[in-house]
């Protein structure tokens, strides 16, 4: 089987749907002659054509509106937004028009749009390149936000996003891209969206993240391991709406949660699980659930960025704190 | 010419010279493009002066409701029917229609039904429910949310080689937005089939024109696109009719137009607005006498083809229709809560999963 890193499994991935959607677009900043400044889409534009692979005009909020009549009209749009953190030049995009489009319409109508971003730190962008917005994008009622942690995740969500009849905001991390290699199995897949993966199994405390923090909570349980403490770790893969089962079950078992983040700790993601935890599993419960983020300043200058992100030592420190309570 | 020579002030004072006003019919209803008239029939004037006139009597009859308490808040068209229904007459069936939160009976003139536009006021999801073949956008309350949806639709139609358009409907305001900018931008460079009509009402609620821009025409802003656009009178409804559809068959042919139709609300921005705290009554009365009713209602009197006793027919048909719809609209089911659950994901996830159990069981008691 090929071993593919992120950032393949992506193009495999928007490969595979192109053949498969005859309806399939991909557009958006610099994704034509170009393939995309992480060329992601790099020679897509050859092998499917200018109508089917195509630059647009500098404009974010163009981008996502012009899905949404497109999608209207049969096609399936992909747009990409060359940075994830312009998003915020196109929320009427995505919270008054594509996200509540079904709603609005009584279900008569969807907006079947797979927006695909980077984000997230770690490559020393410059300001407002690598921040992690997905609190915000979850907090819209009707979008599903999708981070995929491994290179096979990366294809079989990608595919089961542009499936999907609900609009997806689909992220990529930016240090996973090339960082994180895996096998991946040619052709046609999907993995499940709204489904998290358990990544690894074990007995006493529950690692629950996505995007960059899998990884590094996997590096955290060979250190804890070190230790005599044995940690389950936990991909949401699809950070809204959430797969609660999947947690509940780990945390009845555990009877411990850390919940990490890398975006800062103010009304993020990690919150909004530590909540419906402690509402679904407080009896269970042997400790405070505890959080791993990035501090509530803005993203760090690219000269500090290693000390704001949260790391390995952050997780096995909190997990250490959270089974000694 | 050297840049030394360039006197800056010269070169914004011809931007408006390039867009005159057209009108067809003047004020009191004499011909002033015999051309344009000619090239429409008696019939298609005569609808027009039927849905301007359903369109004044249901606006009427609307603010009646809504007095009695028996509607919900209403954006008043009273004083646009030329700008509005000229441009929705103008379409084909096929074609994407693109309304605001005031179009909202235009849009019954595309195929919503009244009940529906009666919903929309009050707040219900049926009221955006339109069947596959309905080629419209539930009217939208967001000001620029209407070009920029509507030119996806218009990119389309070019890709997929169609000969059809996507119209939107949007008011001065709109054209402040940054979304109107990106909308033409983008029409252009894709050589969308898309005619983005502004409804220059001159207030944004009660900031005039003047202060929305330093433009003195809106049409203007197309240029920065290298798109066209053309200005014309929105009281008179054969302008605006033989415009769009003129303007319809230049975008299917050769991509997006800008029509700005200069008109006047005759009423309030909504009902809960006080229009007499930021302009006169003189200002009011003098925009009454260029009523789109009474220009094409003398023209076509002069021809015999219209007479006050169609007048009385249409205010006695649209009493009917709205008392029927009123009648529909009180015994459309109350929407539950788990119904709006139900509509937010095309696959339910666990949290819509849970709520809807609760709320269906909240809801059976």
């Amino acid at each position: 089987m090929p071993v593919l890193t992120l950032a393949q499994a992506v193009s495999d991935g928007l490969n595979e749907a192109m053949k498969k959607h005859d309806n399939a677009l991909i557009f958006g900043e610099d994704v034509g002659k170009n393939g995309g400044v992480f060329r992601i889409t790099a020679g897509m534009q050859e092998t499917f054509g200018e109508n089917r692979v195509f630059d647009t005009p500098l404009a974010e909020s163009g981008i996502l509106h012009m899905s949404v009549g497109l999608a209207q009209e049969g096609f399936l749009p992909i747009p990409e937004l060359q940075f994830s953190g312009f998003a915020v030049e196109a929320f009427d995009a995505l919270i008054a028009q594509i996200s509540r489009q079904r709603y609005r319409s009584g279900g008569t109508r969807n907006a079947q749009i797979t927006i695909r971003a980077p984000y997230g730190g770690g490559v020393h962008t410059p300001e407002l390149h690598s921040d992690s917005l997905e609190g915000f994008f979850s907090q819209i009622p009707g979008l599903r936000v999708v981070i995929p942690s491994s290179a096979y995740d990366a294809k079989g969500l990608l595919l089961a996003s542009i499936e999907s009849e609900d609009p997806v905001f689909f992220l990529e991390h930016l240090r996973l891209y090339r960082t994180v290699k895996d096998e991946v199995p040619e052709g046609y897949y999907t993995v499940p969206l709204d489904k998290a993966n358990v990544v690894k199994e074990g007995s006493d405390v529950s690692l629950i993240g996505y995007g960059l923090m899998v990884p590094m909570a996997m590096q955290a349980t060979e250190k804890l391991a070190e230790k005599g403490i044995n940690a389950e770790v936990i991909d949401l893969r699809t950070v809204s709406p959430v797969d609660y089962e999947t947690i509940t079950a780990s945390v009845a078992k555990t009877h411990h949660a850390v919940v990490m983040q890398e975006a800062q700790r103010q009304a993020g993601t990690a919150g909004q699980i530590i909540s419906e935890i402690s509402e679904r599993n407080f009896m269970d419960l042997d400790a405070p659930v505890a959080r791993v983020t990035a501090p509530d300043s803005v993203f760090a200058f690219g000269l500090a960025e290693e000390e704001w992100m949260p790391d390995v030592n952050d997780i096995v420190a909190k997990v250490e704190e959270t089974i000694n309570f | 010419m050297n840049i030394s020579d360039v006197n800056f002030k010269e070169i914004v004072s011809s931007y408006a010279d390039e867009f005159p006003t057209y009108r067809v019919l003047d004020e009191k209803g004499n011909v002033v493009d015999q051309k344009a008239m000619d090239s429409i029939s008696d019939e298609e004037l005569v609808k027009l002066m039927e849905t301007i006139t359903w369109a004044r009597a249901m606006d009427e009859r609307v603010i009646l409701l809504n007095r009695q308490g028996a509607l919900g808040n209403y954006a008043p068209g009273g004083g646009q029917e030329a700008s509005q229904y000229g441009s929705v007459l103008a379409l084909d069936k096929k074609d994407v229609f693109a309304p605001t939160y005031r179009d909202v009976f235009t849009a019954v003139k595309f195929g919503m039904t009244l009940t529906q536009a009666f919903l929309w006021f009050k707040g219900h999801y049926k009221a955006n429910q339109y069947p596959a073949d309905l080629n419209m956008y539930s009217p939208n309350v967001v000001v620029g949310g209407t070009p920029i949806q509507a030119m996806g639709n218009a990119i389309a139609k070019r890709m997929k080689g169609e000969k059809q358009i996507a119209l939107s409907l949007c008011g001065d305001s709109a054209t402040s937005e940054g979304d109107f900018y990106e909308a033409i931008n983008f029409a252009g460079v894709f050589k969308a089939n898309l005619v983005a009509v502004v409804q220059n009402n001159g207030y944004g609620i009660s900031v005039p024109t003047s202060h929305q821009t330093k433009a003195e025409t809106l049409a203007q802003k197309a240029v920065a696109a290298g798109i066209p656009a053309v200005r014309v009178d929105g009281m008179d409804p054969v302008a605006v009719y033989y415009t769009v559809k003129k303007a319809r068959e230049y975008a299917i042919e050769n991509g997006p137009i800008v029509v700005e139709n200069l008109t006047y609300r005759f009423g309030p921005h909504t009902m809960s607005d006080d229009p007499k705290r930021y302009r006169s009554d003189e200002e009011v009365e003098e925009w009454r006498k260029k009523d789109p009713l009474i220009r094409l209602g003398n023209y076509l009197k002069e021809k015999g083809l219209w007479d006050d006793q169609k007048v009385d027919e249409i205010y006695e048909q649209v009493k009917e229709e709205a008392k029927v719809a009123l009648a529909e609209m009180t015994k459309t089911e109350p929407q539950k809560i788990s119904d709006f659950l139900k509509n937010m994901y095309a696959v339910q996830p666990q949290n819509i999963q849970e709520q809807i159990a609760y709320y269906d069981a909240k809801e059976d008691n």
